[in-house]
């Protein structure tokens, strides 16, 4: 047995390391090369985006969940080496896990474009590196390419983290140029874990993977002591006791050991069936001799955005129903509970961490569940106090008191909604969620930026000149502001030049109101939607005018109507149809004929009817898609 | 271009029939469609299945198809039926010639093709023969020639009486032609003639319509179709319409012309019996075009032609080649066919009785369309009186929204 095999590896020969890079900057690429340069995965079984396990993150180029791989390395004075590479989520949603990945580490590699410098979540991730006191490595990438400035960003690299413009290595991913000094740069830089052998185990869960085979595989760094498959495991977040079916280390195929040592990485299955049971930041212990302090940083995920999920077919329901337990083990920061639209039958409220999120659950629902899905409009949650004192928390537009139709506007001041809190009355306070927004972009684009953040309720924080050229510009905004359109314009406004961050900064009181849409005079719950009130006539005007051109004529003359509380804003008319014949219908006609009311009854069954007015699918789903967009339109 | 053929299953070679649809043909009328795949030239709008002299040009082949050719063909699709049909065949009640433009072949030799069809099938006492006519292919002296060879009735394609409007249709003939064609033919011996206009044409007005239908009922026809002008895909009017030469017709105008339609061709006598159709009197009605609309059998002779018998319906290959080649070897034109479930048939019948004066039975509807029925009624869309009678009459509006009522009343 050698001295850097699993659970007997001297902490001082071992290296735990990630790479922060913004998407498209390489990582994925880089983490291909180490693999190569360090022989565990061979040539002929090399794959592009080897870490990269499901289909929507090689085809976006993300990683939505993290890995690690244990990399054997001979370092320049002749000795073996562990090189720990902890893979992160590159994305804003996720920062909570980016922030469990980084405390995992003591050095980090920041891989910045030589062609396009560092983007805004870059450096919000490498500012989390920072407080976490990593070692940070600066290293430009794609330095083969023609547009690459590595002297320019070298120089911006060097002036953000304070260190030699010298100091910033250069490397190709793509070639390999580079790679093998870099590897070296970690063992000298990267400092050696430590942690006390002898203390009980606590190790740091980091990820939760749900495998169909294998249960929950949980991936962890072990702080002090040893995580020994001998050893019942505890988890100190909930106490749950469960037995230790197998620990090991993933190079890059797992691979079982007795044990996982101080400053080693690598996984632990329970045979535990969901991710919540093995929650990400939570620390493991030995049952039998349990540490008596938690490591630092535990948190819930808290959803940020909600939308409701429904079935285009309603029969889909209870497949929807499934699929979502089934993506829930693996996914713990996803929450839904049942909810009846009038418009759209039985669906999901679901809660997710932003958008990002959002889209990639819808996109696994459908791409693996093979489920047709329309989703309402994304909203944040707001904080709703009526005079009455009493507290509502709103995840459903719908859910907000008082509107049109809505039986609080007709109730009394003691009546309650179906959770029995009282909606009757009025609102006194609305409050809603605010964000810490970074954005980098060019100077040029300053002005640009500015406008569109003021039109959305920014207010200014700072200013920062990155370098000559490039700037770092800092708002609190809503973030009911950003998950509306707000990436798309900033994107088209600036040519795409200009990144975006944000997290999570309180909440702010604010004058929102409740538009609801109306056909017919019936409102349309899936089309409420809560906008601040100077918006709400511009909302109003702009739903009805795609509504008219959506919803078919009918046989009847359909007004369509934004109001807010029992004032309508806005308001468009479907005038009646009035013809709706075909001319002729001979004999060489009838087959064409009868395929197309065949076909016309099938759509007709796909129609949701409000009132009396028949909706097709396709016009919710228009109506629906107020373009809430992430950067996979990059 | 004509446009494409629906798919369906193959056909076999000898053009055998499933034996229930063959069986006991019962009092179930049966007549002849007879395609004729002509035309001097091609209009804009039209995307029937017919080919000008020149589309059919090229070198002679095999197969290659001319109104010389053609009718041997047509009288060998003929023989071919009888032999199909073999215990099920049956005295024919109607002959439609129909096109592209049965007149460019001549009088003769359309004769010739109905002696065909009496030979084999025998022509039913009193039987009505149709023959479609372009007004520039027709002279009194032809008129007096079909009349002789026993065609009974004639139709001639009016379309508008106003110059502008048919040179957006590219319709060659003078406008006073039709009219002076209509009269001919009364005074040729035929007492069933009927005009077959179009409305809705970019550019055509109210007014322009009005003078249409006065003069077409000037001519004293004894029946008249109506039809909204439709912008088939693949036609040059689709393209200038899509390239934004022409304005695309508007629904709403549509259905005002049609009230037009209905308002004065009632003052002149003229009932409807199906939605596009107007006759004088029950004999006026078009006997041939009823066979399609209540379920009836007809065997399509032709290239493109469609058949319906007992359930079953075919069409055959498109090009006219194609179809001789088939015709030459012996085997069934058919391109493919569908046999229809009951539940199909059943959806047909409410499809297309429902267009009829006559109505659609209640007996057909299940209870959700007996509901819809009564909710067409409340709605102005069904007369109630009928509907205490025991079928779904369209009122005026209800013919307009005719489809709307169909998807109602099968949904």
């Amino acid at each position: 047995m050698s001295d850097v095999d699993p659970g007997h590896t001297d902490p001082a020969v071992i290296r735990n390391f990630c790479i922060i890079a913004h998407i498209d900057h390489g990582k994925s690429t880089l983490a291909d090369r180490m693999l190569q340069l360090t022989g565990v995965v061979e040539n002929r079984n090399m794959r592009a985006q080897y870490l990269d396990r499901m289909d929507i993150e090689r085809e976006r180029g993300i990683t939505i969940k993290s890995q690690a791989v244990r990399l054997p390395w001979t370092g320049q004075d002749g000795q073996p080496y562990v090189l720990n590479l902890i893979d992160t989520p590159g994305h804003v949603d996720f920062s909570y896990e980016v922030s469990r990945s980084l405390a995992a580490c003591e050095g980090a590699v920041l891989l910045v474009d030589a062609a396009q410098g560092i983007e805004a979540q870059t450096l919000a991730n490498l500012y989390m590196a920072l407080e976490a006191d990593l070692q940070i490595i600066p290293v430009l990438n794609k330095i083969d390419l023609p547009a690459a400035q590595p002297e320019r960003y070298a120089e911006e690299l060097a002036g953000i983290i304070g260190c030699d413009p010298g100091d910033v290595l250069r490397v190709s991913a793509k070639t390999g140029q580079g790679v093998e000094e870099l590897l070296h740069e970690i063992v000298a830089q990267v400092p050696a874990p430590s942690g006390d052998p002898e203390a009980p185990a606590r190790a740091l869960i980091f990820d939760s993977v749900y495998d169909t085979y294998r249960g929950v595989v949980t991936y962890v760094r072990v702080i002090d002591g040893r995580l020994s498959k001998r050893e019942r495991s505890l988890m100190m977040s909930t106490g749950a006791i469960h037995e230790t079916l197998e620990v090991g280390v993933i190079s890059p195929e797992p691979s079982p050991s007795a044990a996982l040592g101080v400053g080693e990485v690598g996984y632990l299955i329970t045979g535990v069936k969901d991710v919540r049971q093995a929650r990400v930041g939570d620390t493991v212990t030995s049952a039998a001799h349990p540490a008596t302090k938690a490591l630092a940083g535990y948190s819930n995920p808290r959803p940020m955005v909600f939308s409701g999920l429904y079935p285009v077919d309603g029969d889909d329901y209870p497949d929807l129903r499934d699929a979502l337990d089934k993506l829930r083990l693996n996914d713990a920061a996803l929450v839904y509970e049942p909810e009846t639209s009038a418009a759209l039958g039985f669906g999901f409220r679901c809660g997710f961490l932003g958008l990002l999120h959002m889209e990639i659950v819808r996109e696994r629902l459908e791409r693996e569940f093979d489920l047709s899905l329309i989703s309402t409009a994304p909203n944040v949650v707001y904080r709703v106090v009526m005079e009455s004192g009493v507290e509502l928390r709103v995840t459903n537009p719908s859910d907000f008191p008082g509107g049109t139709g809505a039986p609080s506007a007709t109730l009394p001041g003691n009546a309650t909604n179906a959770e029995g809190k009282a909606v009757g009355g009025k609102i006194a306070h609305v409050y809603e969620p605010i964000v810490r927004a970074t954005l980098i972009a060019p100077s040029d684009y300053i002005g640009t930026i500015m406008e569109l953040c003021q039109s959305r309720r920014g207010s200014l924080i700072g200013m920062d000149y990155l370098s000559a050229e490039r700037v770092e510009i800092r708002y609190t905004m809503p973030l009911a502001e950003i998950i509306f359109d707000f990436f798309d314009q900033l994107k088209s406004r600036t040519r795409g030049y200009a990144s975006l961050d944000y997290e999570p900064e309180g909440e702010q009181e604010a004058n929102l109101v409740k538009v609801d849409i109306l056909l017919q005079g019936q409102p349309v719950d899936a089309f409420s939607q809560i906008v601040h009130a100077d918006n709400a006539r511009e909302y109003g005007l702009s739903m009805t005018a795609k509504l008219k051109e959506l919803i078919p004529r009918q046989q009847f003359e359909v007004p369509i109507q934004a109001a807010v509380g029992s004032r309508v804003i806005a308001r468009e008319n479907i005038r009646a149809i009035r013809k709706d014949v075909l001319a002729k219908c001979y004999g060489g006609d009838i087959t064409r004929k009868r395929k197309l009311l065949e076909k016309q009854k099938e759509g007709k069954r796909r129609m949701k009817t409000i009132g009396r007015v028949d909706v097709p699918q396709e016009a919710f789903v228009a109506a629906l898609s107020t373009q809430p967009t992430t950067e996979k339109k990059r | 271009m004509p446009s494409a053929l629906p798919d369906g299953d193959a056909v076999p070679a000898d053009g055998s029939l499933p034996a229930a649809a063959l069986d006991g043909p019962g009092g179930r009328p049966f007549g002849f469609y007879v395609h004729v795949p002509f035309c001097a030239t091609r209009c804009g709008y039209c995307d029937f299945n017919t080919y000008t002299a020149a589309e059919l040009g090229g070198p002679a082949g095999d197969h290659r198809v001319s109104r010389e050719t053609y009718p041997g063909l047509a009288a060998a699709e003929v023989r071919f039926a009888r032999g199909v049909l073999g215990p099920a065949a049956r005295p024919v009640q109607t002959v439609f010639f129909g096109g592209g433009t049965p007149t460019l072949l001549p009088p003769g030799r359309l004769g010739d093709l109905l002696r065909v069809i009496d030979g084999e099938f025998g022509l039913a006492a009193g039987a009505e023969v149709t023959v479609e006519a372009n007004p520039e292919t027709i002279t009194p002296a032809g008129l007096a020639e079909l009349r002789a060879q026993g065609i009974t009735r004639i139709s001639f394609g009016m379309q508008s009486a106003q110059p502008h409007v048919l040179a957006v249709l590219d319709r060659v003939h003078q406008p006073g032609r039709p009219a002076q064609c209509a009269r001919w033919a009364r005074a040729a011996g035929f007492e069933h003639v009927s005009l077959d206009l179009i409305y809705g044409t970019p550019g055509e007005s109210d007014e322009d319509w009005r003078r249409s239908l006065e003069a077409a009922l000037a001519a004293g026809p004894d029946h008249i179709s109506a039809y909204a002008l439709i912008v088939e895909d693949g036609t040059r009017l689709a393209a200038r319409v899509r390239r934004g030469e022409l304005p695309a017709p508007d629904d709403d105008a549509m259905a005002d012309r049609y009230l037009i339609a209905d308002e004065v061709l009632s003052r002149a006598g003229l009932r409807w019996y199906e939605v596009s159709n107007w006759a004088a009197d029950p004999d006026s009605r078009c006997a041939h075009n009823l066979l399609y609309w209540t379920g009836a059998d007809w065997w399509g002779v032709g290239p493109g032609a469609h058949s319906h018998v007992g359930g079953t319906r075919w069409w055959n290959v498109k090009h006219p080649a194609a179809y001789a080649g088939r015709i030459a070897a012996g085997v069934s034109p058919g391109y493919a066919r569908e046999t229809l479930t009951p539940a199909e048939q059943q959806l047909e019948r409410i499809m297309l009785l429902t267009r009829l004066a006559t109505g659609c039975p209640v007996t057909e509807l299940d209870p959700a369309g007996r509901d819809a029925a009564a909710k067409a009624v409340a709605d102005g869309l069904a007369d109630p009186g009928a509907l205490a009678g025991g079928r779904v009459v369209l009122t005026q509006r209800g013919r307009l929204l005719a489809d709307a009522v169909i998807r109602d009343l099968t949904a």
